[in-house]
């Protein structure tokens, strides 16, 4: 009976055997989940944000637990994009799963050089982090308006020969003209939503509990934010929205695809679980055989309003 | 993946301090000391994250584990109450547990409070010929699992901030005093981070090799989301790295306290 189901989806030329995605940020480069289980079943794996040279990070502690969710002030640690495609890009490349590169810089030149580099990589997508909130430089400085959006797109876009996604962040007033902004300048796709900018303080020392002070929100508690705005760009937009925030079942994954995504990204919940890719997937599943869909593509927008 | 087991035995060791004992074969059967395993203390609702706990003592043969834990907070406090019987989600082992090394023939180990868990079990699998323990609580009420580590070391030294039992000092003023006595080959610690940061001070001093078990909030458990760093020297620099996957022991020269 599962053959009849179809979980192929398509963003802007990428193919993917179902839309469950790993999100950036929580699933390292796949070394550490592919020993608790096959990469295979992902659609995709978004990697730990990318810098042009090797970055630190923040200070410890780096999370933080908050009802429902987490905060978390990790600050893009990462070994650098040459490291990256030397080492990391032919152990995901074994898989049958697509490799999306998040990418991020302090400058738009920075920008530029590794999308640069990321064009000429195997890889099958980039996806322009201008969203993280953990970083002083770069990022949500460029994300958090319609011009720096317009700016640093337009510039990437030029030397982008891979599908170009934009990463959106939530700490906006309308995140719908974000979007619209990252298609004028011509993204082919938006994901969002990266992590609510928040903090957490511990009253009985007086003192912040991340090291950075402030961190980004993630987790079920930010799930129905994060359907809002996917509801809200995919009204706004023409190209595929890619949703995420606090999905950790396939109902919730269903939820975003009604909601206008063409796919969808997990993460938080699988530091809980770390099954919770696998699952989203047979979820989806299990809703399509319950709910006589025979293809994923169905359910995008499907939303009853 | 199988992560759920049945705590056979629940032990109070004083008003805050509990000892679980947890049927896995699985985990039981690969555990190494200074190993940790990464607990569901609760619900999504209540205690969203897993909580790592050192692996206290291991026993291969009945296929069980222990840990050993104080309420500290939400996930310990919803620990506390699992009961005889309950089953409860652990993933493990995880991590780097200490490196025992045959030629060490004396050894030391150093504990603060609860910090002392991971260095039983150290104790019981350590080789080494002559076994020193060095433990330091607030108080007399304080102390536990004294029987435990009296039964797996040779010589046990208890400290207390005031007095009430053992030495009125600290763990590293024993152990100072313990290395002038006779040096031992490496030396073990785990406690809080400034009882480390001094106590690799001295054996730097003395030129005698140390682990030391490290903690930090964690998110995965498993590596991938970088959250529970420390810094470890990297040539003449450092970098942060994964307490969950590259420690909690790391080489305590390899270690920049902060």
């Amino acid at each position: 009976m599962n053959n009849d189901i179809n979980l192929k989806v398509n963003i802007a030329g990428l193919e993917l055997k179902n839309p469950v995605i790993a999100a950036s940020g929580t699933f390292g480069f796949g070394r550490e989940y592919s020993r608790y289980f096959d990469l295979n079943a992902l659609g995709g794996i978004s990697v730990k944000g990318l810098t042009l040279k090797p970055r630190k990070g923040n200070p410890p502690p780096r999370i933080a637990e908050t009802p429902m969710g987490i905060l978390n002030s990790v600050g893009l640690q990462n070994p650098g994009i040459e490291t990256f495609i030397e080492k990391e890009i032919p152990f995901l490349r074994k898989f049958d799963t697509a490799i999306i590169a998040n990418a991020s810089g302090n400058s738009l030149e920075d920008y530029e050089r590794i999308v640069e580099m990321l064009s000429d990589s195997d890889i099958d997508a980039i996806e322009l982090n201008l969203s993280c909130p953990n970083v002083k430089e770069g990022c949500m400085v460029f994300g958090t308006s319609a011009q720096g959006i317009n700016t640093v797109v337009s510039r990437v876009k030029k030397l982008a020969k891979k599908p170009l996604i934009v990463k959106l962040t939530p700490n906006v007033t309308d995140i719908a003209e974000m979007a619209k902004a990252a298609e004028a300048a011509g993204a082919d796709s938006v994901s969002l939503i990266n992590t609510l900018l928040g903090m957490a303080i511990d009253a009985k020392t007086r003192r912040p509990v991340l090291g950075n002070v402030t961190g980004g929100l993630s987790g079920p508690a930010v799930k129905p934010v994060a359907l809002r705005m996917v509801y809200e760009v995919s009204k706004a937009v023409s190209i595929p929205v890619i949703g995420m925030g606090g999905i950790s079942n396939g109902t919730d994954a269903v939820e975003f695809l009604l909601a206008g995504a063409s796919a969808v990204m997990v993460g938080t919940a699988g530091f809980v679980d770390p099954m919770a890719w696998v699952n989203t997937v047979e979820g989806i599943k299990a809703y399509m055989q319950e709910n006589n869909v025979s293809s994923v593509t169905e359910l995008i927008g499907g939303l009853i309003v | 993946m199988d992560t759920i087991y049945e705590i056979v035995k629940a032990d109070r060791l004083n008003d805050d301090t509990y000892v679980f004992t947890i049927k896995s074969e699985t985990i039981a059967k690969k555990a190494r000391a200074g190993q940790i395993v990464h607990i569901k203390c609760g619900e999504e609702t209540t205690a969203f994250l897993r909580r790592p706990f050192s692996i206290c003592s291991v026993d291969k043969e009945e296929g069980t584990v222990d840990i050993a834990f104080q309420i500290r907070g939400k996930g310990t406090k919803l620990l506390s109450e699992f009961a005889e019987g309950n089953t409860i989600d652990v993933m493990g082992p995880l991590g780097q547990g200490f490196s025992l090394y045959p030629k060490h023939k004396k050894i030391i180990v150093v504990g603060g409070g609860i910090g002392i868990f991971p260095l039983l079990q150290l104790l019981k699998d350590h080789p080494a010929e002559h076994k020193r323990a060095i433990l330091g609580f607030r108080s007399k009420d304080r102390v536990i699992l004294e029987d435990s580590f009296k039964n797996s070391c040779d010589e046990l030294i208890i400290t207390t901030d005031d007095g009430s039992i053992g030495r009125k000092c600290f763990v590293t003023d024993a152990l100072k005093e313990e290395i002038e006595k006779d040096p031992p080959d490496m030396v073990f610690f785990c406690g809080p981070t400034i009882m480390m940061k001094v106590g690799v001070g001295i054996l730097k001093d003395y030129d005698i090799p140390c682990q030391v078990s490290l903690e930090q909030r964690m998110g995965c458990g498993i590596g991938a989301c970088l959250t529970c760093v420390c810094k470890e020297k990297k040539d003449e620099d450092w970098d942060y790295v994964q307490v969950c996957k590259r420690g909690p022991v790391f080489d305590g020269n390899d270690i920049i306290f902060d």
